[in-house]
């Protein structure tokens, strides 16, 4: 009785997993396996995969262009360390008892949903270096001596953005800062203020603790999980990220200076053909990923407060 | 004494407005500045760069530019009403088939034991990490080789064709059967997801036991445990699965880049990109076309955002 039960069970379970696990087999674990194997071949989809050995690795590791890409890659990450400020300052303003809290969270949250290429076709004109909204107002609002005073700095100034070697990069970040910073991450800081009890508060009042003293002797510690998460999630989307936008606003340009690893696999593997070499890099890419991940997960444990 | 504590009570609570206020500004603006290019005529936005209120303030507001759009894009494969077509299709079919999918494989995980369960589940956290990039190069060539493997194994339709249906005096192009510009390639592939099934079985497991056990007692076989008692309690969880694969499909990008050629395929964020690419200094057409692009996800978002913040939540539990 109780044997045929389990067995049912048995059945039952994997009939109710089976539509998903097919799915999952075939168009991720076995692309996963398939994309290692890869790897080791050179292959342009028209003439016969030839077997290379590890050379795709080896010609990735002397690719001066992959290591320049890897650096825009980690230089818009910059970014990430600004943009969870941001979003921390933005939750404790908005964790009070005040009216109409609701119609400023929709307000904040408006860029991270609609962010795609509407968004990203919008930055660009609003970065247009001759018609475009911030210079439009950095030219006719900012001080003469300003301006002349930037430019005398040696900095190109009105900036042309976009189609600035110098620009691009932090342009894209700034625009990155409009998008996530009151995103997913200011929610998770809210519900993680929310759970800060007003005790602790009130305690290191009678002890006379000034607000700078109780944002890092309370607040900074007791969200430090939440911290560390976005952290950790930001960094393993960064070191995955910039595509989209590149290839939107920049065309990976000028002079590959917003190309991104990501960006640097999709021309490999879909512009040039070149099958083996990217799935070779995107193993590197996923192999970093890992590591950093580890490696987070590894000084979390000593540095977050649970 | 009482007065001077009240008035900094209310100067504070100003302070704080401003703040939030001054933030709010900062987000709105982007997207006003879109709404009043959308409206210009053509010329305008090169004759207010002198100043920044009038580059602003549109100087008369009028809608041309959206009917613009729409006859402009007409002749590429039917243009932006197509593209919502296309869009709001995968988004749907996607949608519909990720939250089932998912819905199950976590009932399994969640509820069911059979040898292999934890193996497996392990597996499919596994995955989460792993870069696009990883899956998506032998999943193209997948999709760039299926129809001439089918042509040898199974030669029973033309499989590389591209089909065009007639309705109402009309001719559609529908793209191929399988394979690039094909629907099979924009729905089928990412229609199985391990984080939604990740998500859901975490709310199941939250689900307490006992009224499944009752349910037993009074004969209910699984699937009617499922459909009766596990899914309705989880409305929230499902709601909010929802929302997000929608919307993530909706502005889906990578994969339909790489599967689409034909115009007539396309879906909005695709057709919007080869519009960029023909009008790359036609600003009112673009915004309005981005406009377009963009409001019917504001309106989704304003319609269902308390399912966004629970989920976020709900999501982070995973941290």
């Amino acid at each position: 009785m109780a044997r045929t039960k389990r067995g049912q069970s048995a059945l039952a379970g994997y009939l109710f997993l089976l539509p998903n696990l097919l799915g999952f087999l075939a168009f991720t674990l076995v692309p996963v396996l398939a994309s290692l194997g890869l790897s080791f071949f050179e292959w342009d989809l028209f003439t016969p995969p030839k077997f290379v050995g590890l050379h795709n690795f080896a010609a990735l590791m002397r690719d001066h262009e992959f290591w320049y890409y890897a650096y825009n890659t980690v230089f818009l990450m910059l970014a990430i360390p600004v943009n969870i400020l941001g979003s921390l300052l933005l939750a404790m303003v908005m964790n009070q008892k005040l009216r109409g809290i609701v119609v400023f969270r929709t307000i904040y949250f408006l860029p991270s949903i609609v962010a795609g290429v509407g968004t990203y076709l919008l930055w660009r004109w609003i970065y247009n270096p001759d018609y475009g909204l911030i210079n439009t107002i950095i030219v006719n609002w900012f001080p003469r001596w300003l301006n002349d005073s930037i430019r005398n700095l040696g900095v190109e100034w009105p900036p042309r953005w976009l189609t600035s070697i110098t620009w691009a990069k932090p342009a894209l970040m700034f625009m990155s800062f409009w998008t996530v910073v009151g995103g997913y991450n200011m929610i998770l800081y809210l519900a993680a203020l929310q759970g800060v009890s007003p005790e602790l508060y009130e305690a290191a009042e009678i002890d006379g603790a000034n607000k700078w003293q109780k944002f890092w002797a309370i607040t900074w510690p007791m969200v430090s999980p939440t911290t560390f998460f976005i952290f950790t999630m930001s960094i393993i989307g960064g070191l995955q990220g910039g595509f989209e936008q590149a290839f939107v606003m920049t065309r990976g340009g000028p002079a590959g200076a917003t190309t991104t690893i990501s960006y640097y696999i999709y021309n490999h593997a879909f512009a040039w053909n070149h099958m083996g070499y990217a799935a070779a890099m995107a193993w590197v890419l996923f192999a970093v990923v890992f590591g950093v991940t580890v490696v987070n997960w590894r000084l979390g444990g000593r540095i977050v407060h649970y | 004494m009482k007065d001077k504590t009240k008035l900094k009570q209310a100067a504070k609570k100003t302070a704080k407005y401003l703040m939030l206020g001054f933030a709010g500004l900062f987000m709105l603006l982007p997207f006003f500045w879109m709404l009043s290019t959308s409206v210009k005529p053509a010329g305008d936005v090169f004759t207010s760069f002198a100043n920044p209120i009038k580059a602003m303030v549109p100087r008369e507001v009028q809608l041309r530019n959206y009917g613009q759009v729409y006859d402009a894009t007409a002749a590429m494969g039917g243009g932006f009403a197509r593209w919502y077509l296309n869009s709001i299709l995968v988004a749907v079919v996607v949608t519909l088939g990720q939250v089932m999918t998912s819905a199950c494989a976590a009932y399994a995980f969640a509820r069911l034991k059979f040898p292999g369960r934890d193996k497996l589940f392990l597996s499919y956290l596994g995955t989460m990490m792993i870069p696009g990039a990883v899956t998506m190069i032998p999943n193209f060539i997948l999709m760039r080789k299926i129809s001439d493997w089918l042509a040898t194994a199974a030669p029973v339709v033309n499989w590389d064709a591209s089909r065009v249906i007639s309705l109402f005096g009309h001719t559609y192009e529908v793209g191929r059967l399988v394979g690039q510009d094909s629907y099979f390639a924009l729905v089928v592939p990412v229609m199985f997801s391990a984080y939604g099934t990740f998500m859901l079985r975490q709310f199941f497991m939250s689900i307490p036991r006992d009224l499944e056990e009752a349910a037993t007692i009074d004969g209910c076989g699984l699937f009617r445990i499922f459909t009766t008692i596990i899914l309705p309690l989880s409305k929230p969880a499902l709601a909010t699965l929802t929302i997000f694969t929608f919307m993530g499909n909706w502005q889906s990008f990578y994969w339909p880049l790489i599967m689409l050629t034909q115009d007539s395929m396309k879906t909005l964020p695709l057709g919007l990109l080869s519009f960029m690419g023909l009008y790359s200094t036609q600003w009112t057409l673009l915004m309005a076309g981005s406009m377009m692009m963009i409001m019917p996800m504001v309106g989704v978002f304003v319609l269902g955002q308390k399912w966004f913040v629970s989920g976020i939540q709900l999501g982070a539990l995973k941290g």
